[in-house]
């Protein structure tokens, strides 16, 4: 692949396709995020949504399609592009017999982050987990989780940022800050933002680009604000809903 | 911002990553003292055992310590591949394995520090019965001199090959088949000749015993310690089959870890 075709083009998805065994999870679907932008995979339960994230990710490797991430193939040349990206999920743990200080300072080390121990500290105080840093990460709330994930993956300050659930048990005012953050952390520094979510709210709030997923292939993708108005309905969540218990 | 290959980056993840076992060392004291609390039994158990056959058996009384030596070399193999597999498992128990994968860290680098965390381990589990070994019984394993490195060399490195394959199994099949990397251990006990030689084992048996580094090493440990001779040729022996098994554990694993990437393993390691 060309690595230098998508100069404005963060994610480049070609085709992709994912079959276990007699399901296809992914059908040959084609997509680009632009740098800058963030985007939204949404889809029920079973859409596809993760197993097209973790294809982006290099963790799985797709049954056909090509993948370009930052400029590099992700089948080919993953490890040119970790350095630069990174993931938060809640359905992905910490080492939890580590302290959350110590689970910051393994993953700043890994990403090679420069001045590890100021990195975690300003993260910590913005996150606000500073109380908690030297206690044990299995101690830790669902919300602190979340949170200390997110710390984590932006310890490299990457600039493709895959956001698995970003909120997800977090107290609404956790949320609206946590949401404000990663919009302040976007426009200081570029970055794209790629998210699959269930909070439609937190989805128009923060997206300029919606995909829609069912049965591993995209059935919709628009603005937030065209898809609400092309569908002549009142919020995305109407939207999410009618598209996705259309039958074909 | 591009990242190659670059040396010391490459040292960085691993020191990374051997920085994350040894706080999970540091944390919690009942895991030192596990490290040494089996093999310090096994050495009391077969430390008397020893005392007693010296009086009962002549083959037994050719060499102060022999059962000793014995048990803790074979402890070494033991502790060498629990080092690799058990340390691997905690990345599962903690669902942590998503998170190594997507971050720069090469399967090569986690390899590597699984063998060097191995390493240390064992040296503290088995270094500690040795050292105990001294006041108890008044015999020293480290009277062997050189020989006593080979030994341990080749056991640890015996006991890497298996480690990678049983994490590469558990990768595979998940945490179901984790009583593996106790039970294919055991299997090559019976055949290592630890406490025997291996010309007691059934004529049929006995290709199977000299195609594990073990055998090498444990016939070797009775020369050294009963005719205080080394065998150089079975010390190429071990070295020869431990390059062919190490070799063969890193591929199978690193194949594992492409088949996990295929099958989506990684991801859902721990359910």
């Amino acid at each position: 692949m060309n690595t230098t075709l998508y100069t404005d083009t963060v994610i480049h998805v070609t085709k992709l396709s994912k079959q276990f065994g007699d399901i296809r999870a992914v059908d040959d679907i084609s997509f680009e995020v632009s740098k800058g932008s963030t985007t939204a995979l949404l889809g029920g339960n079973g859409a596809g949504k993760t197993t097209t994230i973790a294809m982006l990710l290099g963790l799985l490797l797709p049954s056909s399609g090509n993948i370009s991430v930052l400029g590099q193939d992700m089948l080919r040349h993953r490890y040119r592009v970790l350095e630069r990206i990174n993931f938060t999920s809640p359905y992905v743990d910490l080492p939890g017999r580590l302290s959350v200080r110590e689970n910051l300072n393994v993953y700043a080390r890994l990403y090679a982050v420069p001045r590890r121990s100021y990195q975690i500290h300003q993260l910590a105080e913005e996150l606000n987990i500073t109380e908690f840093l030297a206690r044990p990460h299995r101690s830790l709330s669902a919300g602190q989780k979340t949170r200390v994930s997110l710390a984590k993956a932006l310890l490299n300050q990457p600039e493709v940022l895959f956001l698995d659930e970003p909120t997800a048990s977090l107290a609404p005012d956790s949320a609206d800050r946590i949401r404000h953050y990663l919009q302040a952390y976007q426009q200081r520094t570029g970055a794209t933002l790629f998210m699959a979510s269930h909070n439609m709210a937190e989805v128009e709030r923060m997206c300029s680009d919606v995909i829609i997923m069912r049965q591993g292939r995209i059935i919709d993708r628009d603005t937030p604000a065209r898809l609400i108005s092309r569908h002549g309905l009142t919020n995305l969540e109407q939207v999410f809903l009618e598209v996705t218990r259309r039958t074909f | 911002m591009h990242t190659n290959n670059h040396n010391p980056k490459s040292l960085q993840r691993i020191s990374a990553m051997l920085m994350r076992y040894t706080y999970l060392l540091r944390n919690s004291w009942p895991r030192v003292l596990e490290l040494a609390y089996w093999p310090t039994m096994q050495m009391i158990l077969w430390g008397f055992i020893n005392q007693f056959l010296i009086t009962e058996s002549s083959w037994v009384a050719q060499a102060a310590g022999l059962f000793i030596s014995a048990v803790l070399l074979w402890d070494v193999l033991f502790r060498g591949q629990l080092g690799v597999s058990v340390v691997f498992f905690e990345e599962i128990y903690s669902r942590n394995l998503g998170h190594l994968f997507i971050s720069p860290l090469r399967p090569h680098e986690l390899i590597v520090t699984l063998l060097l965390i191995s390493f240390i381990r064992t040296v503290i589990g088995v270094g500690a019965a040795a050292l105990l070994a001294i006041p108890l019984y008044h015999y020293s394993i480290f009277a062997m001199g050189l020989p006593l490195l080979a030994f341990f060399a080749n056991l640890l490195i015996m006991g890497w090959a298996i480690g990678l394959f049983v994490i590469s199994i558990v990768l595979r099949y998940g945490l179901g088949a984790q009583n593996l990397a106790w039970a294919v251990i055991f299997a090559v006990a019976p055949i290592s000749g630890i406490f025997y030689p291996i010309e007691v084992l059934p004529a049929w048996l006995q290709p199977v015993a000299w195609s594990l580094p073990s055998s090498y090493v444990f016939e070797g440990m009775r020369q050294v310690m009963i005719d205080n001779r080394f065998d150089f040729h079975m010390f190429t022996m071990a070295v020869g089959l431990n390059i062919l098994y190490l070799t063969i554990g890193m591929l199978v694993f690193l194949t594992v870890f492409r088949i996990a990437r295929t099958k989506g393993l990684i991801l859902n390691a721990g359910d």
